[in-house]
C-alpha cells in the first residue's frame, strides 16, 4: 500500500481483509480460535455469537486496536498489503467502548480529529447534518445524552470517508431516526466498501448479506477435536 | 508526523485548559512543598549542594504528579482508541513528549522562580544553570512520557508511577544535581561538560528507546 495515502480515501482501488486462522486468548483463557474469512470491497458482514464470544475483541483486532495471539490477518489495497502501521486510514470504528472528548464540543471534537489526521475542516458540518448533530455542534459533550453521543461516534466514523466501517453494536441508544442514519450509512457503504457489523441485533443482522459466527467457530473446532 | 503530532499537543493544551487535570495537582504541591521549606529554613541559608538536591527533590515529585496525566487520562476516559484510529502510534508519542516537555518547562520555570523568590538562592552562573535545567527538563519529561505510557494500563497507577520511575531516573537526577550545584556556585562550561554531555547522551537514548518502545505498548 502507498505509504503516504490521504486521510481521505474514497477513490481507488478496492480493498480485501483475509484472516487465517485467527486466535485471541486472554492469558490461558481461549476466547476464539482458527477463524477465517476473507472479505472484499462490496459486503457486508455480519459477526456474532453469544455473549463472552469474542465478537468485540474480533472486531478490535480487525481495527488494529488487539493484537491475534496467533494467525495473521492482513488488508490488501489494489492487491497491495497495507502496513499495519497504516491501517487506521481505512477504518471507521463505532463501539460501545470509545469514547469522544467531554470537554470538548461536538464540532471541536471532529475539528481535533480532522487535524490530528491531517484531513481538512470541509466535511465536519456535513457529517454533522448527516448524523443529525448539526443544530447542537457547540453543546459540550458531557452535555450531550447517550443517543447524542452515539452519533458523533458515527460522525468520527465517516468523517474520512473510510473503505472499511467496523459497527460494534451501532444502534444501541439510538431512536428510530438515529437507527435511519445507521442504516442509510451502512447501505452506503456495503456498496463499494467493506462493511462488519459486531450484533446479536435482528435489525442489525439484517442490514448484512454475510456472517462470521463464532459460536459455530467454536463448535466447529470442537467437533474436529 | 510531526504536524499530527503537534495537533494532539495542541489537542492535549486545550484540554488541560478546560478540565485542568494536572495543572490544579501541580499548583498545589509546588504551594505546598516551597511553604514547608520556607517555613523549615527560616532565615537560615542552605549550601549549594542543599540548594540543588533540593530543588531537584521538588521537580522530581512535582512531575511524577502532573506528566503521567497524558496518556492516564485517555485510558480512563475511554479516549485513547480516538487516537488509536486517527494516527500513528510515533504521531502520539511525540505529540504527548511536546506537551510533557513544554508543561515540564513551565512547571520547573515556576518552582526554580518561587525558590528564588523564598530562599534568596543566588546563582552565580545563571546561564549555565539554566542550560543544566532545560536539559535536565528534557530527559525527565522523555522518561516521564514512556513510563506514563506504560503505567497507564495498570491498576495502581500513582505508587507505579514513581517508583518505576525513579530507578530509571537516578543516572539523569544525580548528573543534574550534580551540575546544578557547580553552576550555582560558579564554575565554568569547562568544569560541568562531563555532566551536561551525560545528561544530553541519556536524553538522546531514552528518547530512541521510547519510540521504539512506545509501538509495543500502544497497541496491545
Amino acid at each position: 500500500m502507498p505509504e503516504n495515502i490521504p486521510a481521505n480515501n474514497t477513490s481507488g482501488s478496492s480493498i480485501v481483509l483475509k484472516a487465517v486462522n485467527l486466535t485471541r486468548k486472554f492469558d490461558r483463557k481461549t476466547i476464539f480460535e482458527n477463524v477465517n474469512f476473507e472479505l472484499a470491497s462490496g459486503s457486508a458482514t455480519a459477526i456474532t455469537g453469544r455473549n463472552g464470544s469474542g465478537k468485540s475483541t474480533l472486531i478490535k483486532i480487525i481495527a488494529n486496536l488487539l493484537i491475534q495471539s496467533s494467525g495473521e490477518l492482513n488488508l490488501f489495497d489494489g492487491g497491495e498489503k497495507v502496513k499495519k502501521e497504516n491501517v487506521f486510514k481505512y477504518i471507521g470504528f463505532v463501539s460501545p467502548y470509545l469514547n469522544l472528548y467531554d470537554e470538548f464540543t461536538g464540532y471541536e471534537n471532529l475539528k481535533i480529529i480532522s487535524d490530528i489526521r491531517g484531513s481538512g475542516h470541509g466535511n465536519i458540518d456535513n457529517v454533522l447534518k448527516r448524523v443529525g448533530l448539526y443544530n447542537r455542534r457547540n453543546d459540550l459533550l458531557k452535555i450531550y445524552s447517550s443517543g447524542m453521543k452515539q452519533r458523533l461516534k458515527i460522525a468520527f466514523a465517516i468523517l474520512h470517508e473510510p473503505k472499511m466501517m467496523l459497527l460494534d453494536e451501532p444502534t444501541s441508544n439510538l431512536d428510530l431516526e438515529g437507527i435511519s442514519v445507521v442504516d442509510d450509512i451502512a447501505n452506503e457503504y456495503k456498496r463499494d466498501r467493506i462493511l462488519i457489523i459486531a450484533t446479536n441485533d435482528a435489525h442489525e443482522r439484517s442490514l448484512c448479506g454475510n456472517e462470521i459466527n463464532l459460536n459455530e467457530n467454536i463448535s466447529k473446532k470442537k467437533e474436529n477435536v | 508526523m510531526f504536524k499530527q503530532a503537534l495537533a494532539i499537543c495542541k489537542k492535549d493544551f486545550n484540554s488541560e485548559i478546560r478540565t485542568r487535570y494536572a495543572v490544579n495537582a501541580l499548583l498545589m504541591f509546588i504551594i505546598v512543598v516551597i511553604s514547608v521549606i520556607k517555613f523549615s529554613l527560616g532565615e537560615d541559608k542552605l549550601s549549594a549542594e542543599m540548594n540543588a538536591g533540593l530543588l531537584w527533590i521538588i521537580i522530581f515529585f512535582a512531575t511524577s504528579n502532573g506528566l503521567s496525566r497524558v496518556f492516564v487520562s485517555e485510558e480512563e476516559r475511554g479516549t485513547s482508541l480516538v487516537l488509536k484510529l486517527s494516527s500513528r502510534a510515533g504521531s502520539v508519542f511525540l505529540g504527548k513528549l511536546i506537551f510533557n516537555t513544554l508543561l515540564t518547562f513551565i512547571i520547573n520555570f515556576l518552582i526554580i522562580f518561587l525558590y528564588i523568590i523564598i530562599t534568596g538562592l543566588d546563582i552565580k552562573n545563571l546561564a549555565l544553570f539554566s542550560l543544566t535545567i532545560g536539559l535536565g527538563n528534557l530527559g525527565l519529561s522523555a522518561v516521564m512520557t514512556i513510563i506514563a505510557a506504560l503505567i497507564s494500563k495498570a491498576s495502581s497507577k500513582g505508587t507505579l508511577y514513581p517508583v518505576l520511575s525513579f530507578p530509571l531516573l537516578l543516572p539523569l537526577l544525580l548528573a543534574s544535581i550534580s551540575a546544578t550545584t557547580l553552576t550555582i556556585e560558579g564554575t565554568p562550561m569547562g568544569a560541568i561538560a562531563g555532566e551536561l554531555q551525560m545528561i544530553a547522551s541519556y536524553t538522546i537514548v531514552v528518547v530512541t528507546a521510547s519510540f521504539l518502545l512506545f509501538e509495543l505498548v500502544w497497541h496491545d
